[in-house]
């Protein structure tokens, strides 16, 4: 075996999971994309092959079956370098606050499963002693709002996960452990909102700082549109009582 | 409902514009969406990508699908645009065997236009340079086209406008290059006759086009700069290289007029400084041999992002027609010399050399092609009418790409593939569930 280094991305159908390929292969990666939708991430794959003349192949995944995720990890070629979540399910606010087994699908997509599944390579990682963990979390998990607590909930859940990680991680030795919160991203999950086009970023950008952050300049915790932290930070100062008042 | 424009921004019409989505939803689209045409970058000038009243958007069609280095064939879906596959296989030496003037046009519409570039005249059109293609029919099937399979459906929708199907995805041949610069030489043509005489004399040449002073009248009618170029060899390029990079990236869009730019800009005077700055420059640099940009040789506008607003809130109209060989010289003449007498503000006419073409409906035929834009004004319908009787008389046809705005009558005149093409889109249920406003104003 040469000593290409390898990257996983789960989540690997999605615009930032093709993005953050793309982005890995120019880089000179082997690339490994793990999905439920197969046919899409081999779109993905024959992409980024085509362009960058690298393999790149493709895994089935499906984050709602967590009692597979150990044999997932078992039957990848190898361990990979770096493991990338961009897994994330945007979901519909309302409908979930009638259908509690649709609010628990949002919940699990988004927290329960990457967290899960993070925590087994996490385990690997330290065995081998070397690793990077990136998780795409959200600014939606900085605090609660009306119009998306599901997903805000389960991406601060996720948020905080990778927070804990990092720290145990950290006293353990050299597995790194990478948040990333994209802010509103053009892709696929938001065609349908009006995103305020100063705090939007698209999918290269998004991949392009994962890249930099877990591979280049070691920051830990990112906000992709910069300004998105000036945003969250004021947002979390605002006392409850006018907070819960505004519509956001 | 809402408005869309064509890159001219005229005319502006009514249409229902369907969500963007990727290659396994447009079937779906198309049975459910009669009647409709397919849109990409929206860069046809007219309304060739409106749809009536449906307009289904092809950019979600934008991976690559495969790409062999050996053959230098690459598979693509057909919203993947000219300019992301140069910018992909530029460094790697490979170019398109064919490309048009702005490289933000996608392959579908490239295809379904059957675009031209400066090479026409050896290499043919980009539908020549297209192995196969896969087509969503009017029954919602998804088929694959090439020359050996489904050939009448290939030869229909190479140049159908998109009134056979939905392009989805195509196999393209690239061609190998040694470097990404260009070996241009620079030709004078003090009127018309040197400017023909000069494409005939540079026709050996991969690439050729003249770029005419429109404003010139009299014995100076026609004068023009031919631009000759080849792709660099390596070797060339290490002559004349002085350190520059061999496969350069491609240029970004580097001025773009903000707003719509008020209508008084554009006046016989400030052209008439535009042109003669232009060929002076040319003058200047003509004779020996000089290494051009691809982007720059092939591109040269779309270095100016949205230059179409220059022509201001009504817009403009391109006007480009193919007169055949054996009338060409007179026919231009006649066109260039009441388009000087107008006094018309057309800064950028260019003429060259095109050969024959084999889709049933595409506008290459052999001869010359002449394109000038104009302005839209209250005189400008009936004058470009008085044009198009010419061409009409010459057999010669107006590209469809461009069109906003001929006569049935012209239409019917130049293309005599048309009946065999209405009958193919009558066949395959075509003429119920793909329609544009180009195809119902002219009957298509």
């Amino acid at each position: 075996m040469s000593d290409q280094k390898t990257v996983l991305i789960l989540g690997g159908s999605s615009d930032i999971g093709y993005a953050t390929a793309l982005r890995y292969a120019e880089g000179g990666w082997r690339v490994w994309l793990a999905a439920r939708d197969l046919a899409s991430a081999q779109r993905n794959a024959d992409d980024v092959t085509a362009r960058s003349g690298q393999p790149v192949t493709v895994h089935a995944l499906d984050v709602l079956q967590s009692e597979k995720f150990v044999d997932f990890v078992a039957q990848m070629p190898a361990l990979p370098d770096t493991v990338i979540s961009v897994i994330g399910e945007l979901g519909d606010q309302k409908r979930a606050e009638t259908d509690s087994s649709y609010a628990a699908m949002i919940m699990r997509t988004n927290f329960e499963a990457p967290s899960q599944l993070l925590d087994i390579f996490a385990g690997r990682f330290q065995a081998r002693g070397t690793g990077t963990i990136v998780g795409v979390s959200s600014v939606a998990g900085d605090r609660g709002r009306g119009s998306n607590y599901f997903y805000g909930a389960a991406k601060a859940g996720f948020s905080q996960y990778l927070s804990g990680l990092r720290n145990r991680m950290s006293l353990a030795g050299k597995v790194r452990v990478v948040t990333v919160k994209p802010g509103f991203v053009r892709t696929r999950m938001t065609a349908h909102l009006k995103l305020p086009a100063s705090l939007t970023v698209t999918p290269d950008r998004v991949a392009s700082d994962i890249y930099g952050a877990a591979e280049e300049n070691g920051r830990e915790v990112i906000y992709v549109a910069k300004r998105f932290w000036l945003v969250m930070t004021i947002i979390c100062l605002l006392p409850e009582p006018l907070f819960k008042r505004l519509k956001l | 409902m809402s408005n869309l424009a064509g890159w001219g921004h005229y005319p502006i019409v009514a249409t229902e514009c369907l969500p963007e989505r990727g290659p396994v939803d447009i079937a779906g689209l198309v049975s459910a969406h009669p009647s409709m045409i397919a849109r990409g970058h929206g860069r046809a000038y007219g309304d060739a990508a409106i749809g009536q009243p449906f307009t289904l958007p092809t950019l979600g069609l934008n991976r690559l699908r495969s790409f062999d280095a050996a053959t230098g064939l690459l598979r693509v879906e057909a919203g993947v645009s000219i300019a992301e596959v140069l910018a992909t296989f530029v460094p790697r030496g490979y170019f398109l065997a064919v490309v048009p003037g702005t490289k933000f046009v996608t392959v579908g519409g490239a295809i379904a236009a059957d675009v031209h570039g400066k090479n026409h005249h050896r290499d043919g059109g980009f539908a020549d340079s297209v192995e196969a293609f896969r087509l969503v029919t009017p029954g919602a099937e998804t088929v694959t086209c090439s020359r050996t399979v489904n050939k009448e459906l290939f030869a229909a929708t190479t140049g159908g406008m998109g009134l056979t199907g939905v392009i989805v995805e195509a196999t393209l041949r690239l061609r190998a290059i040694e470097t990404g610069w260009l070996k241009q030489q620079t030709h004078i043509a003090a009127d018309l006759d040197a400017a023909i005489a000069a494409l005939e004399a540079t026709a050996a040449s991969t690439y050729s086009v003249a770029w005419i002073d429109c404003l010139a009248r009299g014995n100076a009618l026609g004068r023009s700069l031919i631009y000759a170029a080849e792709h660099a060899s390596a070797q060339e390029f290490e002559l004349l290289s002085n350190g520059r990079t061999a496969f350069p990236p491609a240029r970004s869009a580097r001025l773009a007029p903000p707003l719509v730019a008020p209508s008084w800009l554009l006046n016989r005077a400030s052209v008439g400084a535009f042109n003669a700055l232009y060929f002076g420059r040319g003058v200047a640099r003509a004779g020996a041999p000089e290494l051009v940009h691809w982007d720059t040789y092939f591109f040269p506008l779309d270095a100016i992002g949205h230059w179409n607003r220059i022509y201001g809130r009504r817009g403009f109209v391109q006007h480009q027609c193919v007169i055949p060989l054996e009338t060409a010289r007179g026919v231009l003449a006649e066109i260039l010399d009441r388009v000087a007498r107008r006094g018309s503000v057309s800064f950028l006419a260019v003429l060259k050399q095109l050969g024959p073409s084999h889709g049933l409906m595409s506008f290459p035929m052999r001869g010359y092609t002449l394109a000038m834009d104009f302005p839209m004004t209250d005189t400008l319908l009936p004058f470009l009418d008085e044009i198009d009787a010419l061409v009409a008389d010459a057999g010669g046809r107006l590209y469809l790409a461009k069109d906003a705005r001929q006569s049935r009558a012209t239409f019917e005149a130049g293309y005599p593939g048309l009946a065999a093409f209405r009958e193919l889109r009558c066949h395959t249920g075509a003429d119920r569930h793909f329609a544009s406003h180009l195809s119902a104003r002219l009957g298509i």
